[in-house]
């Protein structure tokens, strides 16, 4: 009893003072501005997902009627078993991790390419980028020069890297293996590498031009008082550059990890449909929809959707990626926080005083 | 509320990854009725009036010439011309969903590919032809690779068969003839090698692709093996078929077959044999007049001739290529389709066709006819390799099929999997696939 009087007397507080201090009282005006969009938005992405969703569970009926050589229509409800024929009915293919379901062997390559390429990105990126922001003669040059491999279209680039790396092209003849040569094309170790290469040609410029606008941002003050402080190089770069162009880095990797997951041009365009060396999760997806089963087509893009969904919430969780990078909102969240800190204080405290006050009452 | 920011980012990372989504849920719209569909639309053999023409895009430049020959005779039955990719899967996928949405896309005469016959057939994509026509002057290769459960579903348009090319100047050199068996090029191998060490022996496209399963069927096949049997059941691990398997491994194994050939498709071994590396060369027609022309992109131009394949016991079995022109079940106007492909497949079109895209005819009499002799020698060549020829497996899922056939045939060329035991593996897969 004395303790809920006591919360009554602190609780009016809070409720009286406004939820948001930001707030403008606009909301409603905001939501009616940002309905179209949201329609928008509903419509071409939200519609499809739950489409897919709904396709992952059913199944064409298949199988050909013995007398006319007719397929069976129609398709049947199967629940979760487009995604458990995983583990119950795999399909074992055999790439470069031995045999393997087809499935989990799209994943292991999926996964692969993303850490493998990102992370070169981002050296050879953060290279670029540092190369780029000094100044010299020619940096105009320098700058067009690095950013011409991200202007290319992927799927054009996987075709001259596909002439690049054939037998008798010119990856073999530079490397002194014309006799010899290594087989880029087939299907092996190889092909991954060409992979790998590839996607770090095209992509490493990106990475490299939003540090770069991370760069530039970054006082010059600072890296004088380093200077004066007699910091050398090394330490100038780890302990100034990397902490402040961090913010615009983490996005980038962020957008890069994002776009590797569901890497499909270049190994489709380069290496081709069917190569479990280098097949990712979208290409058998597409694969497994050109064989008009829509059913598992849905479903194995629903494992790649779940996938990149988890790695984009575990990038903002545990790097704390500022995608959205509203003033506004950080405002907002930062003054809840202090609300919240604060009212825990006075919880505190309101608690103590209730002891207090049910202990005399006790008495 | 509590986290709105949370779910701004989360919205995003949804968004990224909702393009991939999108491309599954394009094919929401199944349901198609093929069974029903092919038998409700029987009656209509009589509509005429404007219809659409739908092939791979046209690099000759002819079709549209040869429509326009219809268009002049025929003005209320136009026949306009839709190109799609000049990639054999996207046609496919475009022609499958056209299908699958009722013929939202107006096709009306569909150019098909020789092994989409059956899958087509068999979904309801391809009206069956009236029984009343006759395919007597058709090559009977050609005309078995339109039909699907004994009815025909498409007209035999152009064909194609595997051509043995080989370096006459070499083996003239060295005193030998056309070899016939597989070890007979062996041997003939061995001896131009003596005064051409360079050289290698034998090639054809063993890159992981549709030209494998062709390449693949044809040692199968040239061996006494088959795919499947008269029931359509699948005998790929006989000992004949394995024998086949055998020698295209020891092939590989002993240098008689580039280990390059391994990432070989159909333009890559052109241009080896042209850069004069190879003696013999297992492809298409198409390479006749490229290999002989003279303005120096071609080393060999008028040193090779051409046979038909060789086998393990004497001449070989070609796969079969080409296609057919079928008809889709939701065209509403088949009487005019019909006529079209009935007319754009008479012999004196087969014979303009010919001389303007070098395609082989499907018309019996024009391997024999003297215009075309002379402008394509090696035509009698491939009368006889089409004779002898053999379709790829008459799959519904064909697709499959022949994932199943390059895996099978990848794993045992490049050394992972002995041939017995690729065979075994591929004869349990096909044994799901085609029940």
């Amino acid at each position: 009893m004395a303790v809920t009087t006591a919360e009554q007397r602190t609780a009016p507080k809070a409720t009286k003072r406004k939820k948001n201090a930001f707030s403008d009282g606009q909301g409603t005006l905001a939501a009616m501005l940002l309905a179209p969009t949201l329609l928008v938005m509903l419509l071409v992405t939200g519609v499809p997902i739950v489409m897919s969703i709904t396709e992952s569970f059913f199944r064409a009926n298949g199988g050909v009627d013995p007398n006319t050589g007719l397929v069976n229509t129609g398709t049947a409800f199967v629940g979760l078993q487009n995604f458990t024929d995983i583990f119950a009915h795999p399909t074992l293919v055999v790439g470069v991790y031995g045999s393997l379901d087809r499935l989990i062997n799209a994943f292991i390559n999926t996964s692969l390419f993303t850490v493998v390429c990102v992370v070169l990105e981002t050296i050879l990126g953060v290279a670029m980028a540092l190369i780029m922001a000094r100044a010299f003669r020619g940096r105009g040059l320098v700058r067009a020069a690095i950013l011409v491999p991200w202007a290319i279209p992927t799927i054009v680039s996987a075709v001259m890297w596909k002439l690049i790396f054939n037998t008798d092209g010119v990856a073999n003849k530079v490397l002194g293996l014309s006799n010899t040569p290594i087989l880029w094309l087939g299907d092996n170790k190889y092909s991954q590498m060409a992979i790998i290469i590839a996607d770090v040609w095209k992509t490493a410029p990106f990475i490299g031009l939003l540090t770069l606008a991370g760069l530039q941002t970054i006082p010059a003050e600072v890296y004088e008082a380093a200077k004066v402080d007699g910091a050398n190089a090394w330490q100038t770069f780890v302990r100034i550059t990397l902490p402040m162009v961090k913010p615009a880095l983490v996005v980038a990797v962020l957008f890069r990890t994002l776009d590797t997951l569901r890497m499909f041009d270049l190994p489709y365009g380069m290496i081709g449909p069917g190569k479990y060396s280098v097949e990712t999760l979208s290409v058998f997806a597409y694969q497994e929809m050109s064989a008009t089963r829509y059913g598992t087509a849905a479903s194995y893009s629903i494992v790649l959707f779940l996938y990149i969904v988890l790695i984009a919430f575990l990038f903002v969780k545990l790097l704390g990626a500022d995608v959205v990078g509203d003033e506004e909102l950080k405002a907002v969240n930062d003054q809840r926080k202090r609300m919240h800190a604060l009212n825990k204080k006075q919880g505190k405290a309101a608690a103590v005083r209730s002891n207090i006050t049910s202990g005399s009452a006790a008495s | 509320m509590a986290s709105k920011n949370k779910l701004a980012r989360l919205t995003l990372s949804v968004l990224s990854a909702t393009a991939i989504l999108a491309t599954a849920a394009c094919g929401s719209s199944t349901g198609t009725t093929g069974a029903s569909a092919s038998t409700s639309t029987d009656a209509s053999w009589s509509k005429t009036g404007p219809i659409n023409y739908v092939q791979g895009k046209d690099t000759s430049g002819n079709v549209q010439k040869v429509i326009d020959k219809w268009n002049a005779l025929h003005a209320d039955q136009k026949v306009t011309l839709i190109e799609l990719s000049d990639n054999a899967d996207q046609q496919r996928a475009s022609m499958i969903q056209n299908a699958q949405a009722k013929g939202a896309s107006n096709f009306d005469v569909l150019s098909v590919d020789v092994v989409w016959t059956a899958e087509f057939a068999a979904n309801g994509y391809l009206a069956q032809l009236p029984t009343s026509i006759d395919t007597s002057g058709y090559l009977k290769a050609a005309v078995d690779s339109a039909t699907y459960f004994n009815k025909l579903y498409a007209y035999p348009s152009t064909s194609d068969g595997a051509l043995l090319y080989y370096r006459k100047d070499l083996l003239d050199a060295a005193g030998l003839k056309v070899p016939t068996t597989w070890a007979d090029m062996k041997t003939a191998c061995a001896k131009v090698k003596t005064t051409n060490p360079t050289i290698d022996c034998y090639g054809g496209q063993f890159q992981k692709y549709e030209g494998l399963t062709c390449n693949f069927a044809e040692m199968v096949n040239s061996a006494g093996g088959a795919f499947l049997d008269d029931k359509g059941a699948p005998t790929v691990n006989t000992d004949a078929a394995v024998a086949g398997v055998q020698w295209a491994v020891d092939a590989f194994k002993d240098g008689t077959i580039p280990k390059a050939a391994l990432t070989w498709q159909e333009e890559q071994s052109r241009q080896a044999f042209q850069d004069g590396k190879l003696v013999f060369l297992r492809n298409w027609p198409y390479v006749y007049s490229l290999a002989n022309k003279t303005d120096g992109s071609s080393k060999i131009a008028g040193k090779f001739q051409v046979a038909p394949i060789p086998g393990l016991n004497g001449p070989g079995v070609s796969t079969l290529g080409g296609h057919n022109m079928g008809i889709s079940t939701y065209s509403q106007n088949k009487g005019t389709a019909l006529a079209f492909i009935q007319w754009w497949n008479s012999a004196d079109n087969q014979k303009a066709n010919t001389i303007a895209t070098s395609n082989a005819p499907t018309w019996t009499a024009l391997y024999t006819d003297a215009d075309l002799t002379s402008q394509f020698q090696y035509l009698p060549v491939l009368k006889a390799s089409i004779d002898n020829a053999k379709a790829r497996p008459k799959a519904v899922k064909y697709g499959d099929v022949t994932l199943a056939i390059q895996d099978a045939a990848y794993n045992a060329l490049n050394g992972t999997t002995a041939p017995k035991a690729a065979m075994d593996d591929l004869q349990t897969k096909l044994t799901a696939l085609v029940k």
